[in-house]
Parts: structure tokens; sequence; C-alpha cells
């Protein structure tokens, strides 16, 4: 017998208990969820990335890098920017396929295995990160310490109507140089890691202009 | 110069002792009245009084000794880091650009009353409190304090050193020199690591891809709001607890009177 009255199947207690807690759960989620949604935004939304000119093709020998500033964050000043080595692609070391993003090779000094900056030593043709240790060949493939894949790459392209050259957005690179979405520094590509460690849906894409 | 002991007099003759509320020949209650007569008008409203001397008389144990401050001294180090901190927090810019965090963080240090002083405690104080955590986690570790009926506040325990320790990751980007933003670079990738949720952890954490415009913002928000806020309700949690179960003997104590306990398998 739930209710006081014939065919009640609800008792007015258990009612307005149901309402009463309803009602809480509601005001609370009203003010909980967007303020946990705004927290989380930046999961959600994508970073804007455009094509950026750093110099005439002659600027770029096959042999050596040149370092470019690139800005990937606006509106920071010097925190937002970054360094990017850049020089031509060589056909006789640089095996992986030719497409119209890597005729100029653009290696980020983002060191892959915790995102220290690594530096170029010409006289020894790698890279080398201060922080663990970390050594790179010439084409940022690792060639000693603890980074766990080659350094990342940004996409590039020559502009036709400026007759410069100019950088995109960033990529990783397995230790084959297959391209993947960008992962942060730490997490590998090879084999299982590409699984453990998902593409964000907050990283750059290649524009569309 | 030794007084003389007074006469005996009869109880008749013997000056009555001022009761509570009593007021002088001007119709004034004395300053201690005063202030006995405020407590309890709060005291009658709230029984505070009564929670209070739950808190604080306790029984203790027999054989208590200086390892058993170390609690109460981390609790010391989380308050200096708290007025500290509040106090740094109106000097304090969380903006990346140059005459942002940086530059308040050097008018703190170089110009400010104190400023040097207070930002010092703070900053040593961050070393101190992981110190003295870890010297209390060891005590208890090691007196076997963490055993029924104790296990949550062990617990809880261990949930304010992960709370700590992740204030110091968080405080240590704020004077936003190059160390602090290469170390919370390495930091952020460091727990990018964890497999599946790292790398959205990461992008919540820098909000971005990108360390950028708001990932001083953030880290200053969960530094100074988030955490401490988690950080003094389970200290409250803790310390309750502590005043529940009582504090536990050593662990060389041996049971005295309870042939029953003697007798126990332990």
């Amino acid at each position: 017998m739930p209710g006081a009255f014939e065919g009640e199947t609800v008792s007015r207690r258990r009612f307005m208990e149901l309402v009463a807690n309803g009602a809480g759960a509601l005001t609370v989620a009203a003010f909980a969820l967007p303020a946990l949604g705004f927290a989380l935004g930046p999961l959600a939304s994508r970073e804007p990335f455009d094509w950026q000119a750093i110099g005439p093709p002659t600027d770029f020998p096959e042999a050596t890098y040149a370092t470019k500033v690139l800005t990937i964050v606006q509106g920071v000043g010097e925190v937002g920017q970054t360094i990017a080595y850049v020089r031509q692609r060589d056909p006789a070391i640089d095996t992986e396929p030719e497409d119209q993003y890597n005729r100029w090779i653009a290696l980020s000094s983002r060191c892959q295995h915790l995102g220290c900056p690594v530096r170029y030593v010409q006289a020894a043709a790698r890279f080398i990160c201060p922080c663990h240790g970390g050594v790179y060949d010439f084409r940022g493939l690792v060639a000693g310490g603890p980074p766990v894949k080659p350094l990342d790459r940004f996409y590039t392209r020559l502009n036709k109507a400026t007759g410069l050259v100019e950088v995109g957005p960033r990529y990783s690179v397995n230790s084959e140089l297959r391209r993947f979405a960008p992962r942060d520094p730490g997490q590998p590509l090879d084999g299982i890691g590409q699984y453990l460690y998902p593409a964000r849906y907050s990283t750059s894409v290649i524009p569309s202009n | 110069m030794p007084r003389l002991p007074a006469p005996p007099l009869p109880k008749i003759l013997q000056p009555k002792p001022s009761r509570p509320g009593e007021q002088d020949e001007n119709g004034r209650l004395s300053p201690a009245e005063a202030g006995i007569t405020a407590v309890d008008w709060i005291d009658e409203r709230t029984s505070l009084s009564g929670g209070l001397r739950w808190m604080l008389f306790r029984k203790v144990p027999r054989g208590v000794n200086w390892f058993y401050t170390l609690g109460s001294a981390t609790l010391f180090a989380f308050l200096s880091q708290a007025v500290t901190g509040v106090f740094l927090a109106m000097f304090y810019r969380p903006d990346p650009s140059g005459s942002g965090a940086y530059a308040s963080i050097r008018y703190i240090t170089d110009d400010a009353f104190l400023g040097q002083f207070v930002r010092a405690m703070h900053k040593w104080g961050a070393s101190v409190m992981i110190i003295l955590i870890f010297l209390h986690l060891a005590r208890v570790f090691f007196f076997g304090a963490y055993k029924y009926p104790r296990e949550l506040s062990w617990i809880i325990g261990v949930v304010l050193l992960i709370l700590t320790l992740a204030m110091g990751f968080t405080g240590y980007l704020l004077p936003f020199d190059q160390r602090a933003y290469w170390a919370t670079i390495v930091g952020v990738n460091i727990n990018g690591t964890g497999p599946f949720i790292g790398p959205f952890l990461s992008d919540f954490l820098r909000g971005g891809p990108e360390f950028g415009a708001t990932t001083l913002s953030r880290f200053y928000a969960i530094h100074m709001l988030l955490i401490p806020g988690l950080m003094a309700a389970l200290i409250g949690a803790h310390l309750y607890l502590v005043s529940k179960l009582g504090i536990s003997a050593p662990p060389w104590l041996k049971v005295e009177n309870e042939p029953e306990l003697e007798q126990a398998e332990v």
C-alpha cells in the first residue's frame, strides 16, 4: 500500500523526497557541469595555426641547418615561440617518401625525452639536449640517450605567390619517419606506443588555405 | 618581603569571593569578567567549548615523545604557507608577458617592503613542509600508527602528501623564470607519459596542446584555490580522526594492568 489513497503508486512523502532531491541535483548540475566543461574546454578546442614565412629557398642549404624562430602561440610574447631547424631535403639521405610538405626538412627543437630545447652542433652533425643527454643524428633520428622518438617536424611548403618557404603545423614521427599527429615528448610512437598515447583533438592540423 | 599569614578569622568575617557577573562599586565589570561574559555569550549559543575540550583535552598514551609533534609541525608549515601565500597573491600577476609574472616577482623581491622576506618564507617553507610531511609519514610508518583503527587517517594523509607535492609542482612555475618554465615543460611531459589519459591530462594542465597564454593562470588557480581548499578540508578530516581515535602508543610500550590484552595474540 504505497500511497494514502486508492490507486496511488508513490506515497506523497516519497514523491516530495524525489522532487526535492531531483531539484537539488538539477541545481548542482546547472553550475557544476558548465564549470567543468569550461575547465576542460581546451581539450575540445583546436589550436589555430597558419603558415608562417621563414625565408627564401636560398636560405636553406642541404648540408646544414638554418635556425628559425616560430610563433606557435599568439599573444604571449617569448613564451609562445619555439625554434625550428630547417634545411633543404637531400634525396641522398632523406629516404622517407617525398611529397609537397617535406621539400624542406623543418625539425622542432623540442627534445622527445621531456621537452627541453635541443641545440644543433654542426661539427658533430648532431642535435644535443642539455637536460638529460639526448642525442639525435643529422636527420633528427635518435642517436643516443633517453629520447623515445625522433625530433618532431613541421610541415613545409613553398608559397608560389611570395616565393618564400613557409612552415605549417607540427607532426610527430616514429623511428621510420612515418607521420603521426603530434604527440608530446616522452610518448613513444613505435609498436604499441601509438595506441597507448592517442592523438589529441586539440593539436593543429594543416590549414586548408 | 615575606608576608605573615593572615590571622584566622571566623567564617562570617572572611571576605566573600566574587561571584560571576558581579560588578564593582562603580557598577562596572572587571576586564576579566567582561571577557568571561563575552565568551559565555558565544558558548551559550554554540556550545563550542565542549568541542574544543573534546579536541584539546584528550587522553594520550604514556611514552609520547617529540616524534609525535611532526604532524603539528607539518600543519604549522601549511598555515605558514597559507598566510604568506595570501599576502604574496596581493602583489603577484599571473600574466606570462614580459611585464607580468616575472616582473611582479622582481617587484616583490627587490622593492616591496619585507617582500623578499615573505617570499623567502614561502619558498623555503615549501621545502620545509615537504621534509616535515615525509618525516611525519616515516614516524607513522615506523611506529605502526597506520594500523587499525587508523587506516583512514593514513589514506587521507597519503592524499595530503600527493596534494602537497602537487602544490610544489604548480608553485614552481609561478616565478616564471627560465628554470620555472623548463621545469614545468619537463614536469607536464612526465605527467603525459601516463598511458591513455596522460596526453589529455597534459592538455588540461597546459590549457591546450602547447604551453600557452592560460597555462600560467591555470597553474596559479590550481595552486592557490583548488588544492589549498581540498587540503584544508582533508586536514580537517585528518584532525577529526586524530581526536576521534586518539593517538597510538609508541610500539615499545608494554600493555599493563590489562590481563586480557596481555594474553591476546597480536
